[in-house]
């Protein structure tokens, strides 16, 4: 059974709060080089997912799929010392700047080219957060996908989601190969152990350019995309933390209003 | 003008539309002329409303192979089939009509209609946007970043952009009273491939009542020293019930036996990640922020303005927590209550 992991190379919000000047750069793309980048978090338990999976069989292999610039197989190497066995690292110049139209296009070929049976990805990434591409992928691959799975279980040709729907749980059947992105609440990822961290050194990142996925460098990139930022304008109209005071009632009121406006209940 | 294409969910009382469907035809409205897709049959009162709000034709999509029976049924009793039902039809109708945009609520469902929508019309995608309005170069959209400290402005370049529409954006507001016209309603059936069936739901159980753990909830509502007493920690358990939350608690509070040891949330405790915690009473020790770092937002309410967790909170209310949550209990009832809704 071949996994796949799409994981993605994310600024550290614990590192640099994103309140100060330096996010984005002259062409409004998040700048990566000035910004303390890790493993996203959500991804690390989508790693974590296949090496449940992988406990359970004999015949599972792991490969962990990136596409960013050339310090994100930092990435690759964290989620190969979290237990996967191998990675694919798509770095191309024609890159920069993609959207998720771009992004989705590339990760479908470097899985496509890979093979897989089931492909894991996080719910959404910490910095853009869009997550959209799982979906993307899929209906790329042209097959079946799961969105937010609370809990997985890989059974021989179908694998069996769970996921919040409101008033009900549901248990949702995908016949494999198929696309599930999980939520936080599969499972905590394992603090690598100096052992493996070691062994990740060892093993294989492959590179590949967009020539080796047949993808014409016009096709993505920030020529390629669908929006056009236009201005980009700290928004002072509410802060990292919104202080309610005085009156208990009037208080009750702006947390319901800031609950509902936020769709937190 | 041309016609927008808006996703429209009737999923409320007796098949009522949801405030999300009205809100995105208010926004459909700038951009051309709104066309409403729903995904059951829908009452003439349901059409009258839509026309309020803007709408000039009403689709109303079926599956050919699961006609839906009636208008009732509780809402979210849909199956998964549902999903490609949408996807389907908007494909298609927005290829057939040359759709200006196509609108879609930002929630699970609608990213997920959004994203393969836009892999199969090849239109460029934006989520979560707080705001749209039409431009000379083409609908601009406005999101908000980096934990809303940054407003990004973005054109959507070709045709039929895919834009899902942060909930409680703006509130609805129905259509000028000159421009409104009963919509003309069109049925539609979908045939989904044999592809789209590879998806189905196998169980579907009923939440229990009683209230979820503290590790795997997405709302947790946690009590600390600060409740004071068993008796005010029952206050946090009512609120928790009317969000259908978890309870949480500190050390402290599992220490003096106002909540069980399995719902201690921290360090040594439960590790949490819920899309809400609200912290009641909590001053935010490092144990206890160790356990509720992963949250997605933080409310804390306390009587102490220096608490640490105020620095952790997305919002923080700060005052007594024996008035603030009987005063967020009522305002909970009454932003429920089906009389108050009605008016929208």
């Amino acid at each position: 059974m071949k996994l796949v992991v799409l994981v993605k190379h994310v600024p550290d919000e614990t590192v640099d709060r994103p309140l100060t000047d330096g996010v984005f750069a002259d062409d409004l793309t998040v700048d990566r080089e000035a910004l303390t980048c890790r493993l996203g978090e959500p991804d690390e338990y989508a790693v974590e997912q296949a090496m449940r999976i992988a406990r359970r069989r004999m015949d599972v292999q792991i490969c962990v799929v990136t596409m960013g610039p050339p310090g994100a197989a930092r990435a690759l190497v964290r989620a190969l010392a979290l237990g996967a066995d191998e990675a694919v690292h798509v770095v191309d110049d024609a890159l920069h700047g993609s959207d998720a139209q771009a992004t989705s296009l590339v990760l479908a070929a470097a899985v496509r080219r890979i093979g897989f049976d089931l492909v894991l990805c996080g719910t959404a990434s910490t910095d853009s957060g869009m997550s959209v591409v799982p979906a993307m992928v899929a209906e790329r691959l042209g097959v079946p996908v799961a969105c937010e799975a609370d809990a997985v279980w890989a059974g021989e040709d179908e694998v069996v989601v769970r996921r919040d729907a409101g008033p009900t749980t549901d248990d949702i059947a995908l016949t494999l190969p198929a696309v599930v992105s999980v939520t936080e609440r599969v499972g905590e990822p394992r603090y690598p152990a100096y052992r493996s961290v070691v062994e990740a050194r060892g093993k294989v990142v492959r590179t590949w350019s967009l020539a080796d996925l047949r993808i014409r460098p016009d096709e993505v990139g920030l020529g390629a995309s669908a929006t056009v930022v236009r201005s980009v304008t700290p928004y002072a109209g509410q802060g990292p933390a919104l202080i309610v005071r005085g009156d208990a009632r009037d208080a009750a009121e702006r947390l319901a209003s800031y609950l509902s406006e936020h769709q937190l209940i | 003008m041309q016609p927008v294409l808006v996703l429209v969910e009737c999923d409320g009382a007796e098949g009522a539309v949801c405030v999300s469907g009205y809100r995105l035809l208010g926004m459909a409205r700038r951009l051309g002329s709104p066309v409403a897709v729903v995904r059951r049959p829908v009452e003439p009162r349901v059409i009258a409303a839509l026309g309020r709000y803007g709408a000039t034709r009403v689709c109303v999509v079926e599956d050919m192979a699961e006609p839906a029976v009636g208008t009732a049924g509780a809402g979210g009793a849909r199956g998964v089939a549902s999903t490609a039902v949408a996807v389907h039809a908007i494909s298609e109708l927005a290829w057939q009509m040359s759709a200006a945009a196509v609108l879609v609520p930002s929630d699970r469902e609608g990213r997920e209609i959004a994203a393969r929508v836009a892999v199969r019309l090849g239109s460029g995608i934006v989520t979560d946007a707080v705001d749209v309005f039409a431009d000379p170069d083409g609908p601009v959209t406005v999101q908000e970043v980096c934990g809303g400290a940054y407003r990004v402005e973005s054109v959507v370049r070709g045709t039929a952009p895919v834009i899902t529409v942060a909930c409680g954006s703006a509130a609805p507001a129905p259509a000028p009273a000159e421009a409104i016209a009963e919509p003309a309603v069109e049925l539609m059936r979908v045939t989904l491939p044999e592809a789209d069936r590879r998806v189905r739901v196998v169980a579907r159980t009923r939440k229990p009542d009683r209230r979820p753990s503290v590790a795997a909830a997405s709302v947790v509502v946690a009590g600390g020293r600060g409740v004071g007493s068993a008796e005010g920690f029952a206050l946090v358990e009512k609120v928790a019930d009317a969000l259908g939350a978890a309870v949480g608690g500190t050390h402290a509070a599992a220490d003096l036996g106002w909540c069980p040891h399995d719902a201690l949330i921290g360090q040594t405790g439960a590790i949490v990640h819920p899309r809400l915690y609200i912290a009641c009473g909590i001053s935010g020790s490092v144990h206890h922020r160790a356990g509720i770092q992963h949250a997605a937002t933080i409310v804390a309410i306390d009587r102490d303005p220096t608490a640490p967790i105020f620095r952790i909170a997305d919002v923080g209310v700060v005052g007594d927590l024996h008035e603030v949550l009987p005063a967020l209990l009522e305002e909970l009832a009454r932003r429920r209550n089906p009389a108050a809704t009605e008016a929208i």
